[in-house]
């Protein structure tokens, strides 16, 4: 490739972005498209995606021509008697070999190249992020900041973050299109996804290996911010509730006690509500979403989800030990919206 | 047409005693009847598989679809793909290797007869008792490679995956026994002259994926056996708590399932490499780089497991020797491909529904063979890896691919088997229609794929933007039954009011077309000579003869038998019990949710069932061995 003449090349990349834009039309603007890209590993993965891409294409475009070619031209038109007897020709079939065989060649040197690139340990000063798969939400978890969120991650632009990815249950898989693929969360072990994102902004992921009832439903957020306003966001979130948000005697601290929410889950601030199945929700208002990203985080989402969180989410683990008056779910909302 | 010679011999006087009717079905051991059997009852669960499919594909349509439950759409995916894979491809490959295989070398029947129809009967006691769990409310859904942990107790309580694994031990095990049976049958039973090379290349594959399934069904046994203890005994083989590692069953899993994939591919490129040649009336073009590139395929099948676990973290270097070893493996089905098309160059092609077939697998396996070799490459596979691009994928590999393959075999030998053609316009509509429904059910998968859709999802949001293809690939998975309908319609006509075929209907060059159609019930009346790789081929335009104008004095042929059947039910009875240990495990754990599996007591109906199955085997075993065989 980087020997060909200048404007061969400028024309090869002129017609190879225009069809992989013509590509890119058959596809709808999908908020999970492979296609855009947003960090240094995406970057370091769209060569090898794009060479393999049209070296397999132009494969497929030969194959397709030739059959074409024999299927029309060689089709029987009636003649007299049979076809020349040929049994192979060792030269040809030597070449048919060899070619495919340079094409491997030519697509596994930068694969291998780009393994051990994306393999490498996360440099000195990253933003070090525990990922825990559960069924079927993810915990985030900043080891060395001191916060721990669910379902929404937050990271600076154009500083390295190192993901150790860890599950509690069962195998999960953590994909966030836009940054580089995909790493199984596999119990027992940890895997590691390493990235410096560049554009701020909000981007989706989900869960993609096969976990249960509800994997289909979940998704998770990345909130991409500029150094500052992460910092920000880390202050708020290390913050525990205060003041009416913990007081035992105030009507939602009450009602997160007698619906035994308590048991599952955390609001830092509040020693009795110190449970760790579910969700930390010190700061759940303070998320875009809620139910590992399928619902808007707003008062209608919240009642519906605490009226019957299995009807929402099949098999949601989320058991509540009574169902939940209305008078309950109302006075409970009121007080999640509060936890910012 | 007249009956030629050969065949003016009436067929060989049955034995006297010959059982008749639905007897003579259960009790047969000639490999013909037990071809068809393989064939229709595959093809029943063919439909079966089918028909889940169009479910899962009515639910995805259209955002927030509420057709089906989650858990039952989960259980449809898992379904889907266990009967496609062991309960339709592999049984209709197992139906040409029965029916053809013996009559293209020249045999009588193959070597073990009753440990044939021993195979045939696991496998369908094995596919009613996987798909029981429908009935009782317990369907598999786990996913059709059950990963652990998911697959263990403690995270799919339900009997439902005890009916994954012991259906599939039982198919396992009726898998391995056909297995051993053909791999003798084809390496001693060739008539005099057929050398290894002179063998039909269908032939040569079915004994590559014969050797495959020996190798590799022992290994997903052993998994499917940790996993099985694991569920019902309370060991811990695959969860970490306990020093077990689910990784151990992926590996297992695999190192079984990508030979699988050649398992059920292999057999479709032999059946091509039997069409081409014929309809193109030229030898199949290097017939020993296809051959040697088949074997090839099978030992490198071998060593590309971990390409299904490039997302796993196994590290670097694995990751890079696997991802080469894959693309390798790409070069030799390359070379077949190229071979197949200079099969068709220079020849006088003749499009038969059946050379349709096979053109068209050559197509749609192309796509998805380079599909393949996109996610050989780990940085890109990281992007295609369980999402719908490897759906796509799996579908142009097995649909395009083996079910093509198939198709074109069915029409092939169709005349061979009943005596009559399948009607040729009802085909190639048929074809039509195939052929343009999977590409519209199948290629907008790779779009969804590119656009971040994960594989086996029950639902999606507005917002994902994924409706559009979702909706065009259910239109076109809804059209394929249009063709199977023509299809079916077509053979039910056919079979009793096609033209009659005559021996050798498509002027073909290998032994099956040189005896009547349908075979009489010993094939050949005299064993034949094999003078070269194309036998009837050159004793039609050159100066070969098979000698088959003579007639053997003393034709033996194995009486029926129903000891097989009893040795069968007895293996699934012994499988069996451990769907009641399931039950059993299952109750206890709704009544004490905390109760360990060990402190379960084995109840006294699964330790009966046990001791029921192991004496109905051996009484089955012992009797067959001591049957009279004369
Ligand atoms: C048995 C444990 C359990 C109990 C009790 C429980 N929860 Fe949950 N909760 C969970 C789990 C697990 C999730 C995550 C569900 C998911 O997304 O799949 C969750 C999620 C949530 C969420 C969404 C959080 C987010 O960011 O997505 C809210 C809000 C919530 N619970 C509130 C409550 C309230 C209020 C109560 C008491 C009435 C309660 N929960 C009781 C386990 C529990
Ligand atoms: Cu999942
Ligand atoms: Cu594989």
């Amino acid at each position: 490739m980087s020997n060909s003449p200048r404007p061969v090349r400028n024309v090869a990349a002129a017609v190879a972005t225009s069809l992989l834009a013509a590509l890119a039309g058959c596809m709808g603007d999908a908020p999970q498209s492979t296609l855009h890209k947003n960090s240094d590993l995406a970057d370091m993965t769209w060569g090898v995606y794009m060479l393999v891409t049209w070296i397999t294409l132009a494969v497929g475009v030969v194959v397709f021509a030739l059959l074409a070619y024999v299927v029309f031209r060689f089709r029987d038109r009636g003649e007299e008697g049979i076809p020349e007897q040929v049994h192979g020709n060792t030269r040809l079939e030597i070449a048919w070999t060899l070619v495919p065989l340079a094409l491997v060649v030519a697509m596994a040197i930068p694969t291998v190249r780009t393994i051990f690139a994306a393999a490498a340990p996360a440099p000195e000063g990253a933003v070090k992020i525990k990922a825990v798969g559960k069924q079927w939400w993810w915990e985030f978890e900043y080891p060395e900041l001191g916060v721990t969120t669910a379902n929404e991650v937050h990271i600076p632009a154009g500083v390295p973050v190192a993901f150790e990815i860890v599950s509690a249950d069962v195998i999960h898989s953590l994909w966030l299109p836009q940054f580089g693929g995909k790493r199984d969360a596999v119990p027992g072990r940890t895997n590691h996804l390493t990235f410096t994102a560049r554009d701020t902004g909000n981007f989706v992921g989900q869960c993609a290996e096969y976990c249960g009832d509800s994997h289909a439903l979940m998704k998770l957020r990345l909130v991409v911010q500029e150094e500052a306003d992460f910092q920000r966001w880390v202050q708020e979130q290390k913050a525990p509730a205060q003041g009416d948000l913990v007081a035992s005697g105030k009507p939602g601290p009450k009602a997160f006690l007698e619906g035994g929410c308590i048991a599952c889950h955390q609001v830092r601030g509040n020693p009795i509500a110190a449970g760790r199945i579910g969700p930390d929700l010190t700061h759940v208002a303070s998320r875009g979403t809620i139910g590992s990203g399928i619902l808007d985080n707003d008062a209608e989402s919240m009642r519906r989800w605490l009226r019957d969180p299995e009807g929402v989410k099949p098999g949601s683990l989320m058991k509540l030990p009574h169902k939940l008056s209305e008078q309950e779910v109302e006075t409970l909302t009121q007080y999640l919206l509060e936890l910012k | 047409m007249s009956a030629t010679p050969l065949t003016a011999h009436p067929a060989h006087a049955p034995p006297a005693a010959a059982p008749s009717g639905i007897w003579d079905w259960i009790t047969t051991v000639d490999h013909k009847k037990i071809g068809l059997m393989y064939g229709v009852t595959a093809y029943g669960f063919f439909l079966l598989g089918g028909i889940e499919a169009l479910v899962i594909r009515a639910q995805l349509v259209k955002p927030q679809s509420e057709l089906v439950s989650a858990q039952f759409f989960n259980a449809l995916f898992t379904m889907h793909a266990t009967t496609m894979v062991f309960l339709a491809v592999m049984p209709l490959s197992a139906a040409f290797f029965n029916y053809i295989v013996p009559l293209q070398i020249g045999a009588r029947d193959v070597a073990f007869p009753r440990l044939n129809a021993f195979s045939y009967w696991l496998f369908l006691l094995g596919g009613l008792l996987i798909n029981l769990s429908f009935l009782l409310g317990f369907p598999p859904d786990g996913g059709w490679f059950a990963y652990a942990s998911l697959s263990e107790r403690m995270y799919s309580h339900s009997p439902a995956m005890d009916y994954w694994v012991v259906g599939l031990l039982v198919l396992g095990t009726a898998s391995l026994a056909a297995g051993v049976n053909f791999i003798v049958t084809i390496l001693n039973m060739r008539a005099p002259g057929m050398t290894m090379m002179r063998m039909p290349v269908f032939v040569w594959m079915t004994l590559v994926v014969q050797f495959l399934v020996v190798l590799s069904f022992p290994i997903i046994t052993v998994g499917l056996i940790e996993l099985l203890l694991d569920r019902t005994v309370g060991t811990n083989f695959f969860l970490p708590l306990h020093g077990g590692d689910p990784l151990l069953w992926q590996h297992l899993f695999w190192l079984f399932g990508h030979p699988e994939v050649y398992i059920l591919i292999l057999p479709a490129m032999g059946m091509v490499s039997e069409v081409l040649p014929t309809f193109s009336r030229k030898p199949l073009f290097g017939a020993p780089f296809v051959v040697f590139s088949g074997i090839l395929i099978g030992f490198l099948g071998f060593g590309v497991w971990s390409h299904h676990m490039f997302t796993a973290g196994l590290g670097p270097v694995a990751d890079a020797a696997f991802s080469a070893t894959t693309m390798l493996i790409g070069v030799p089905t390359g070379v077949k491909i190229f071979n197949w098309i200079a099969t068709m160059w220079g020849g006088r092609l003749r499009f038969t529904t059946a050379m349709l077939f096979s053109v068209g697998f050559i197509a749609l396996f192309t796509i998805g063979g380079l599909s393949g070799i996109m996610h050989a490459s780990p940085p890109i596979d990281l992007h295609q890896q369980d999402s719908y691009f490897v759906v796509a994928h799996i579908h142009y590999v097995l649909f395009g691919g083996a079910i093509m393959g198939l198709f074109s075999g069915i029409y092939y030998w169709f005349p061979k088997v009943t005596g009559r053609l399948l009607d040729e316009g009802l085909g190639k509509v048929h074809f039509t229609l195939q052929f343009v429904a999977l590409n519209i059910a199948f290629f907008p998968m790779h779009f969804l794929g590119v656009d971040g859709m994960p594989r086996r999802v029950f639902t999606y949001d507005e917002a994902d933007g994924w409706h559009l293809w979702n909706l065009v690939s259910t239109v076109g998975a809804w059209m394929i039954p249009i063709g199977l309908l023509v299809f079916m319609y077509n053979v039910w006509w056919s079979a009793r009011r096609g033209p009659r075929a005559g021996d050798d209907p498509w002027d073909g060059a290998s032994l099956e077309w040189a005896i009547s159609s349908p075979p009489p019930v010993h094939n050949f009346d005299a064993i034949p000579n094999v003078p070269s790789d194309r036998p009837l081929w050159d004793q039609k335009y050159g100066d070969a003869t098979l000698g088959l104008d003579r007639r053997d004095p003393h034709i033996h042929l194995p009486p029926n038998s129903y000891r097989p059947l009893i040795a069968a039910a007895g293996v699934t009875t012994v499988f069996g019990a451990f769907l009641i240990r399931g039950h059993d495990i299952y109750r206890h754990l709704l009544d004490a949710p905390g109760s360990t599996i060990q402190s379960i007591p084995f109840s006294s109906l699964f330790l009966a069932t046990v001791a029921t199955g192991v004496i109905v085997l051996l009484y089955g075993l012992y009797t067959w061995f001591f049957e009279p065989v004369e």
